[in-house]
């Protein structure tokens, strides 16, 4: 009985002891922020392998979930004669919901796991601790500028999955089931606030950008220099990083629509 | 890869995300319609607003012309108070034009139908509208033709 409790009591000290841990490790990286943006090029090649990379995929899905949507919406709204709001559909629920979270789950998929792979191989190799021998900082060279990409990457691509997804519906709405063009952006443009739909999504955006590649980092850093070790930190960092997403995003919906 | 063509895909990357935000901001949100700011304000009391909303529009004969902007509870007279935002351009309505809480359709949203009276000086910013029509709750009106059929019989 006593052994049970104690197997919990130490479970829960894991838990919270590497919580911890993750919360200093940001706060290192934080604090060398500043000289990261003396080197500029730093970012720039990893808002490529982090954003540029990922952009076909989110090009892809976008479109096909935004043709899916007018589609099912569609489906739904024709027999109440509604099928004019197709576009309100589409729109509200891309900005609201849809494109931050599955461009969250794509990029923790795509861009999080190869961040955590590069930074657990770089740790195995010991190319991090050859760094530290060198005088250079692996938090403001290596950590840094990929959570500043990240955090900069997501942003732009759920702006890029929302637009496509819209357009995707367009496709679907006017030139699939016959919808007048002119209606399908008026009436979004009549039910789509710019500040509590928009840029409420694009918040959502910046907070899953930093959890994942928060945890894509982290994860990395603090893998088992093995192969199995590294494999596992990848995988963590996909089930770890969606999870947060699809969990903040309850919390955020809760936040921002709540009262609506 | 050299690293002209990482930078030149990374500010196209950028590039094409501002012009994706941009695009959703001016194509599909309301943005456009926000300045409207300039405009004058009316007030109109009724009795029963039913389900108009903040942002709700105010049309005349269909076309909008502004939406509204506050409703308020006035605690002495037990009446809604409603402030609608008129854009500039339409600033030709005479002072005893009513206003009426309509519904687009059966099920539609409920806006504000203004209608045009005949006097000579016209509604200025701070102006009250005091022929008003209140909304019609489905319920009232289902209770009152269930009394008259019972009353036939």
């Amino acid at each position: 009985m006593l052994d049970k409790l104690q197997l919990i009591g130490q479970k829960q000290l894991a838990i919270v002891s590497r919580l911890g841990q993750a919360t200093i490790f940001l706060y290192q990286i934080i604090l060398t922020m500043p000289g990261v943006f003396v080197r500029p090029s730093l970012i720039i090649k990893q808002l490529y392998s982090t954003g540029v990379q990922t952009l076909v995929i989110i090009l892809v899905a976008g479109t096909f979930v935004g043709m899916v949507l007018a589609l099912q919406a569609y489906y739904v709204l024709v027999d109440f004669g509604a099928e004019e709001s197709i576009s309100q559909m589409v729109v509200l629920s891309l900005m609201r919901e849809l494109g931050p979270v599955i461009t969250g789950l794509l990029f923790a998929g795509r861009a999080g796991s190869a961040l955590t792979a590069e930074i657990g191989l770089m740790k195995s190799t010991e190319q991090l601790s050859g760094m530290e021998m060198m005088a250079i900082d692996p938090m403001q060279r290596v950590m840094a500028p990929r959570v500043l990409a990240g955090f900069m990457a997501l942003p732009i691509l759920t702006a890029i999955f929302m637009a496509v997804g819209v357009l995707g519906g367009y496709l679907v709405a006017v030139h699939g089931v016959g919808i007048y063009e002119g209606v399908y952006w008026s009436l979004a443009q009549a039910k789509v606030d710019f500040y509590t739909d928009l840029m409420n999504g694009m918040i959502k955006s910046v907070v899953f950008g930093l959890v994942i590649v928060w945890i894509a980092v982290f994860e990395g850093h603090d893998s088992v220099p093995t192969s199995e070790g590294l494999g596992q930190a990848t995988t963590r960092t996909v089930v770890h990083g969606s999870l947060a997403v699809l969990g903040l995003d309850f919390l955020l919906t809760a936040l921002m629509f709540g009262d609506i | 890869m050299n690293t002209r063509l990482v930078e030149i895909t990374v500010g196209l990357f950028v590039v094409v995300g501002f012009a994706a935000f941009f695009m959703l901001a001016m194509n599909v949100s309301n943005l456009i319609t926000y300045e409207s700011n300039e405009g004058y304000q009316v007030s109109a009391r009724f009795d029963n607003i039913g389900g108009l909303k903040e942002r709700s529009p105010v049309a005349v004969g269909g076309v909008r012309i502004g939406k509204v902007a506050k409703i308020e509870y006035d605690n002495e007279s037990y009446e809604a108070v409603v402030t609608m935002d008129i854009e500039p351009q339409y600033n030709r309505f005479p002072i005893d034009s009513s206003a009426g809480i309509l519904t687009a359709g059966l099920l539609g949203e409920q806006y504000v139908g203004l209608e045009p009276g005949a006097e000579e000086e016209f509604l200025v910013a701070g102006g009250e509208i005091t022929v008003t029509q209140s909304a019609i709750v489905l319920e009232e009106v289902i209770g009152q033709f269930l009394y008259s059929k019972a009353d036939e019989k």
